[in-house]
C-alpha cells in the first residue's frame, strides 16, 4: 500500500472507558486489503472464545478498503461480530455514505469494544472521537433518532449516521443498524449487539484526500471504469426498476417462495412487481456515495388520517426485493400499500425485514396448523391480512408474553420451542432470502458463511443451469470458487452489482493504483483464504456442517429444476466441507 | 465563455461523482479540495442541493476581498490568485449560497473554475457546462 496511506488507521474504542486509541495496522491491510480480509483478522484477534453474543467484549468491526474514495461503486462497509441470531459469525454490509465517511475521515476499520453503562452516541469527525450522552434519544424512533442528530450534529453532505430503533434496545436477535435513512446493517442483528453496548447511534464524518500512485494513470483509469459501469445493461435495470425487476421473472420460473414456502408461485405477483411498485409508488430514487447507478427506490406513501378529512402524511419508504419477497409473497399480501405500511413499521423500529417476514410467515403456519393459539399470538394472523401484520411486528419489539419473547430470537428458536420445524425457513439459523430457484440457491444458505444469498449466489447458478445437468460436486465447486472471489470483492468492498465490471484483471491494474502489487494467482489465493479463515471462526464457535438442519419444505415445494433431494445437498454440503479443509484441490 | 450549470437538482441521486471528479482533476483521490458539494435538504428523502459557484457577474466574494485576490472572471465568476490570498475567509462569508469551500490544509478557498470536468461524470444531467449568454438558460 502507498506510504501514509491513512487505510492503515484502525480506530479502537473501548465503550467501558469511554476512551480510543489509533494504531497502524499496515500488516493487516498489506496482507488483506481491508473490507471483509481485515474485518475477519480483527474478529480472530478482539472476540473471546465462546462469549455470548451480548457480552460486553463482543467486539463490533467496522472495515472499509483501498479503493473507496478512489473508483465509483467502492461504496460498502463490511461489519463484523459475533451474532446474536446465529450464536456464530456475524457480518452485514451496508453503503449510503459509511464506506467514503469512514474513509475519508482517516480509518481503514473501527473497533468497538466494551458497554456502557448509560445510553450513548459516538462521533468521529476526522480524529476527534467524542462520547455523548445518548438518553434522550433512548427510546425513540429509529426516524427520531436520525432527525435528532441531523440537526444536532455537523458534517451534512459527507456524513454517515448509524443509529438503532427500539428493536436493538430490546434485543430482537435480528434487529438491524440503519444508515443514511434507507441503507441497512440488515443481517444477523448488528442492531441488538448496538443494543447490548447501549450504543445509540454513530455519526462519522471526514473530508480527507487520497494519493495515488499516478495521478494521470488514475485519472485514465477511472473514466473507463465509469464507462464500463453505465453501458452495462444489469446495472440499468437496477437503475430503472431497483432490484424488484427480480419480482414477475422468478414468479415467472415458480421462484418466488409464497405462503411460508408452501408455494413458490404468487398468484398475484403482478400487483407487488417492481413495475407496479414504480408506476404506483416511486418518488425518488437516491444512490449511495460514489455510485452512478442509484439503485435505491423510494415509495412515496400519502396516507390520509382517519380523524380528520383531507388530512395527509406523506413518507418515504425504500423498497428491495428481498423486502417485497419477505413481506409481500411470502406473507401472501398483494396490497403494495399493505406492504409499505409494514415495511415502515419494521423500519421504525429497527428490524431485519427479511427475518422478520420470515418470522411472521412462520407463526402464520403455525396458527393455521393448532400448534398456537391467539393465547400467544393475541390476535389472528392471515395471509395477506398486514393490520394484523404490522401489530405482531409492535409486539415482537415490545415483548408482551413468552411467545413474543421466542418470536424476537427467530424462527429457528421459535420452531424448536412450538414445533413447524419442518416449515420453519432457516438456514445456519438465519431466515431464509427470497430465492427457490433450485439447489444452489439452498446450498449457498446452507455454506455460505453468513448463510446469505450474497455468499456465492447460488440463485444464480440455478438459473443459468435450467434445464442442464449437473453433480452435486460440481454445484459445490462453483459456489465455492464464487465465494472465494467474492472475498476479494468485499474485502475492496465493491458493491456486488458492480462485480463483472470489476473482474480480477480490472481489480489487479486498480489495486496497482492505490500502491498493491499482486498477481492473479495471490489474488485468488487470498479469496481462498479469507473464506477459511472466517470458516476457522465458525467452527470456532461451535459451526458444523453435520448439523445444518434442511427444513422439509423446501424438498415438498416443486422448484424449477425440480423436486429438490436432501441426499444431494448433503453429497454437495460434503464436497463443500472438503473444499474448505483443502481436501479436495481446484486448479 | 461557458461556464457551469446545475440544470435541474431535482434529478440529483446525491451520488457525489461530481464532487470526486472536481478532485481527481489534480490527480488525487477523496473530496478535500473539492469546489461542488452536494447535500441533502434535512434527510435524502427529501432530495439534494447541488451547491456550487453560479458564475456572479458582479460577484460579492471579490468585491469584499482585501487583497485583490478574486480576479474577476469573463463570463462570471472569480479566478483565485493564491500567491496574493491570505485566507481571511471573508469571501467565504460573503458567498449567500455557500459555494466557496475551504481547503483546511492550504487555509485558501476552493472556487469552481468552471472547467466543466465533474459534469463529464453526473450520469443523472443535474448539471452541464453551457455557453454563457445562452438565452434559454436562467441562471
Amino acid at each position: 500500500m502507498l506510504l501514509n496511506d491513512p487505510l492503515a488507521k484502525v480506530l479502537y474504542i473501548d465503550l467501558s472507558r469511554r476512551s480510543f486509541w489509533i494504531e497502524y495496522r499496515q500488516d493487516l491491510f498489506e496482507k488483506y486489503l481491508g473490507g471483509v480480509g481485515v474485518a475477519s483478522m480483527l474478529l480472530k484477534e478482539e472476540c473471546p472464545e465462546g462469549i455470548d453474543p451480548f457480552d460486553p467484549k463482543n467486539p463490533i468491526i467496522f472495515a472499509v478498503g483501498p479503493l473507496v474514495g478512489l473508483f465509483p461503486m467502492a461504496s460498502k462497509t463490511v461489519a463484523m461480530f459475533k451474532s446474536p441470531l446465529t450464536g456464530n459469525l456475524g457480518e452485514s454490509h451496508a453503503g449510503g455514505r459509511s464506506a467514503a465517511s469512514i474513509r475519508l475521515a482517516g480509518y481503514g476499520a473501527i473497533v468497538i469494544k466494551g458497554a456502557s453503562d448509560i445510553p450513548i452516541y459516538l462521533t468521529i469527525y476526522n480524529d476527534k472521537v467524542r462520547f455523548h450522552d445518548g438518553r434522550a434519544i433512548w427510546g425513540t424512533r429509529s426516524t427520531v433518532a436520525g432527525r435528532a442528530l441531523r440537526e444536532k450534529e455537523p458534517g451534512s453532505g459527507i456524513r454517515c449516521i448509524m443509529r438503532i430503533g427500539v428493536a436493538g434496545e430490546r434485543l430482537v436477535r435480528y434487529a438491524c443498524v440503519i444508515t443514511e435513512t434507507f441503507r441497512h446493517f440488515g443481517r444477523l442483528g448488528l442492531g441488538a449487539v448496538f443494543g447490548s453496548k447501549k450504543l445509540k447511534a454513530i455519526v462519522i464524518a471526514g473530508n480527507n484526500t487520497l494519493q495515488v500512485k499516478k495521478g494521470k494513470i488514475y485519472k485514465e483509469a477511472y473514466k473507463e471504469i465509469f464507462k464500463r459501469i453505465l453501458s452495462l445493461s444489469a446495472l440499468k435495470k437496477y437503475h430503472d426498476l431497483g432490484t424488484p425487476v427480480n419480482i414477475l421473472p422468478l414468479n415467472k420460473i415458480k421462484a418466488l417462495p409464497t405462503r411460508n414456502l408452501k408455494t413458490a408461485f404468487f398468484e398475484e405477483a403482478e400487483k407487488i412487481s417492481g413495475e407496479h411498485f414504480a408506476e404506483n409508488h416511486l418518488g425518488r430514487r437516491l444512490a449511495c456515495t460514489h455510485c452512478p447507478i442509484a439503485c435505491i427506490h423510494l415509495a412515496a406513501l400519502r396516507q390520509p388520517y382517519k380523524d380528520e378529512p383531507y388530512f395527509y402524511k406523506t413518507t418515504f419508504i425504500s423498497y428491495d426485493y428481498e423486502l417485497i419477497y419477505a413481506l409481500g409473497s411470502m406473507l401472501g399480501i398483494s396490497d403494495s400499500v399493505g406492504i409499505l405500511r409494514l415495511l415502515d413499521e419494521i423500519e421504525i423500529l429497527g428490524l431485519d425485514a427479511i427475518s422478520t417476514g420470515v418470522v411472521l410467515a412462520w407463526a402464520t403456519e403455525a396458527f393455521e396448523k393448532g400448534l398456537i393459539t391467539e393465547k400467544e399470538t393475541e390476535l389472528r394472523p392471515k395471509w395477506g391480512d398486514y393490520e394484523s401484520y404490522i401489530n405482531m411486528v409492535r409486539k415482537i419489539v415490545t415483548q408482551p408474553n413468552d411467545f413474543y419473547k421466542t418470536l424476537a430470537l427467530g424462527v429457528d428458536e421459535a420452531a424448536k420451542r412450538y414445533g413447524g420445524e419442518e416449515f420453519a425457513l432457516a438456514f445456519g439459523k438465519n431466515e431464509m432470502p427470497g430465492y427457490h430457484t433450485g439447489p444452489g440457491s439452498y446450498l449457498g444458505f446452507l455454506t455460505g458463511a453468513r448463510h446469505s444469498h450474497l455468499d456465492s449466489a447460488g440463485y444464480s447458478f440455478d438459473q443459468k443451469y435450467l434445464g442442464k445437468e449437473f453433480t452435486s460436486k460440481d454445484l459445490a465447486i462453483a459456489l465455492f470458487k464464487e465465494e472465494s472471489y467474492r472475498q476479494i470483492l468485499c474485502s475492496l468492498v465493491i458493491c456486488l452489482f458492480a462485480r463483472s465490471v470489476y473482474d480480477c484483471q480490472t481489480v489487479l491494474r486498480l489495486l496497482d493504483i492505490a500502491g498493491f502489487t499482486m498477481n492473479e494467482k495471490t489474488l485468488r489465493q487470498l479469496g481462498e483464504e479469507i473464506l477459511k479463515n472466517k470458516y476457522q471462526f465458525k467452527i470456532q464457535e461451535g459451526f458444523s456442517f453435520k448439523n445444518l438442519r434442511i427444513p422439509k419444505r423446501i424438498l415438498e415445494t416443486i422448484s424449477p429444476h425440480g423436486q429438490l433431494k436432501e441426499d444431494f445437498l448433503r453429497e454437495a454440503i460434503n464436497v463443500y466441507q472438503q473444499l474448505l479443509e483443502g481436501k479436495i484441490f481446484l486448479d | 465563455m461557458t461556464r457551469l450549470q446545475v440544470i435541474d437538482t431535482e434529478r440529483c441521486v446525491g451520488c457525489q461523482l461530481c464532487m470526486y471528479a472536481c478532485q481527481r482533476r489534480f490527480g488525487k483521490g477523496g473530496i478535500g479540495s473539492a469546489a461542488i458539494f452536494v447535500r441533502s435538504r434535512g434527510g435524502m428523502g427529501r432530495g439534494f442541493r447541488v451547491v456550487v459557484c453560479r458564475a456572479c457577474s458582479d460577484p460579492p466574494c471579490a468585491a469584499v476581498c482585501p487583497v485583490d485576490a478574486l480576479r474577476i472572471r469573463k463570463g462570471g465568476g472569480v479566478i483565485l490568485q493564491p500567491n496574493k490570498c491570505i485566507g481571511c475567509g471573508h469571501c467565504q462569508e460573503a458567498c449567500t449560497i455557500g459555494a466557496i469551500f475551504w481547503d483546511d490544509r492550504a487555509n485558501k478557498p476552493v472556487i469552481c473554475v468552471h472547467c466543466g470536468y465533474c459534469a463529464n461524470f453526473c450520469p443523472h444531467g443535474v448539471i452541464a457546462l453551457v455557453k454563457e449568454g445562452s438565452k434559454d438558460v436562467i441562471k
